[in-house]
């Protein structure tokens, strides 16, 4: 349990009115993580949420051949951990911090069941997810555009040869 | 910024190029190269942070490139090759002749930034017309707040200015984050759109003034950014390309809407360019 003003600058909670705020405050503890420490494998059960406060986390997923491939780093204010809150309740992807981590951890189990006794925080708090969500998501899209690729990756030769003046960037 | 404070008349002087000799060559990407050019005989006006200079490949053709230090009294210029022009260019060796004509445009106003906290946001070769704006601001670093760059690549091996770049990162009075869409094994930095960094920025929006330099895409979506946090659109500046001829505003290839971005910009505020960058294919 922490106090409920410790958690209020958390998007995940915004929305949240301040007695909501609490109940989730009370599901959490703070934590601190050193370098280079898993805080959980990919395809194994999930369990655990995580509001950072400082510090980078890597997403990432094992590619043979090609080792650990860092998929997406989160830093201060982004929430690790979602695959909780939705059947299998399997992590998709591996967590491990690539720095000293400090974190708000929320036990997901007592909020499960928070959320279960109250269906409008259960609202807010998915609201508040799908908000991370969808940020990941377009972040995830824009990198999709590949915007810094050579425009002569994108055109013919013959294209190519007429494009410069416009393609500096 | 100010409106073409530099521009030179539109007249037969501003259309001639002037020899350049390359002094220096140093490759920064597998298809980028910075070259340093000292004149040979007249010398241009000294540029703002923000203008960019005609280029001319003798024989080939002449481009806009931005203008990435101009500190010592040379011209220096980054280069992506990305056709016939601008090969010909970034593969120019020392002691070879360019023509140049400029300096041109508007400029980033870094004046109108002191006492304001400055954020940078790179994308790609946008970090070149963006390093006169931290070599101005770390002249005179005492007479600005909060300095904060986020600098995004493809890949590690594709940001400019490296060796600088590792310079900035070690400053204590500077914030840098670079951040990669796609890590090679031997980066342990983040990875991630540069709205990633930025969204995670703690700003205060009346404070903040920000310069913002990529893809047209990457300036849309970091300017939307700063906007959700707060900062108004005349705080932000963005630095557009077009299809630059003559550099003085009268052949009209490079309007854009009311804009002839090589008299008007290529540097505006957000306020102006946002509804232009919103308009398909203009």
């Amino acid at each position: 349990m922490i106090p409920v003003e410790s958690i209020a600058a958390f998007t995940l909670v915004q929305t949240m009115t301040r007695a909501q705020r609490a109940k989730v405050a009370d599901t959490a503890q703070e934590v601190s993580f050193a370098a280079r420490k898993r805080l959980f494998e990919e395809g194994g059960h999930a369990s655990g949420c995580w509001l950072i406060r400082s510090g980078l986390i890597a997403l990432e997923s094992v590619v043979p051949g090609r080792g650990a491939i860092v998929l997406q780093t989160l830093g201060p204010g982004d929430v690790l951990g979602w695959s909780w809150l939705v059947p299998p309740n399997r992590w998709q992807f591996g967590a491990v911090t690539m720095t000293p981590v400090t974190a708000v951890e929320l036990d997901t189990g007592r909020l499960r069941t928070l959320m279960d006794a109250d269906p409008e925080l259960c609202c807010r708090l998915t609201r508040g997810m799908f908000d991370a969500v969808l940020d990941r998501l377009q972040n995830t899209r824009l990198r999709l555009l590949d915007v810094y690729g050579s425009p002569r990756d994108r055109v013919s030769s013959a294209d190519a040869s007429t494009s410069s003046s416009a393609s500096e960037r | 910024m100010s409106a073409a404070a530099v521009t030179p008349a539109a007249s037969a002087d501003a259309m001639l190029p002037v020899p350049y000799r390359v002094v220096d060559r140093t490759v920064e990407t597998h298809d980028s190269a910075t070259l340093r050019l000292s004149p040979v005989g007249r010398r241009l006006p000294h540029p703002n942070a923000g203008q960019f200079c005609m280029l001319y490949a003798r024989g080939i053709g002449e481009i806009a490139i931005s203008i990435s230090d101009a500190s010592d009294g040379t011209l220096v210029h980054t280069i992506r090759d990305v056709g016939a022009v601008s090969r010909a260019l970034s593969g120019a060796r020392p002691d070879a002749l360019l023509g140049v004509r400029g300096p041109f445009g508007t400029d980033w106003g870094l004046d109108t930034a002191v006492g304001h906290d400055v954020v940078i946001v790179a994308g790609g070769v946008g970090l070149a017309p963006l390093r006169p704006v931290l070599l101005g601001v770390m002249r005179r670093r005492a007479e600005y707040g909060r300095v904060t760059l986020i600098a995004g690549a493809r890949s590690a091996g594709e940001f400019l200015f490296r060796a600088q770049l590792a310079d900035w990162v070690a400053r204590p009075d500077l914030d840098v984050e670079l951040t990669v869409d796609s890590p090679a094994a031997d980066w342990d930095g983040p990875v991630g759109f540069v709205t990633e960094p930025l969204g995670r920025l703690d700003v205060d929006p009346a404070a903040t003034i920000a310069f913002i330099c990529g893809p047209e895409p990457m300036m849309r979506f970091s300017a939307n950014v700063l906007l959700d946090k707060g900062v108004a659109a005349d705080r932000i500046r963005v630095s557009l390309e077009r299809n630059m001829q003559c550099g003085i505003g009268v052949c009209g290839h490079c309007q854009l809407g009311p804009l002839l971005v090589c008299r008007d910009g290529p540097v505006v505020d957000y306020a102006t360019a946002e509804p232009l960058l919103a308009v398909r294919e203009l």
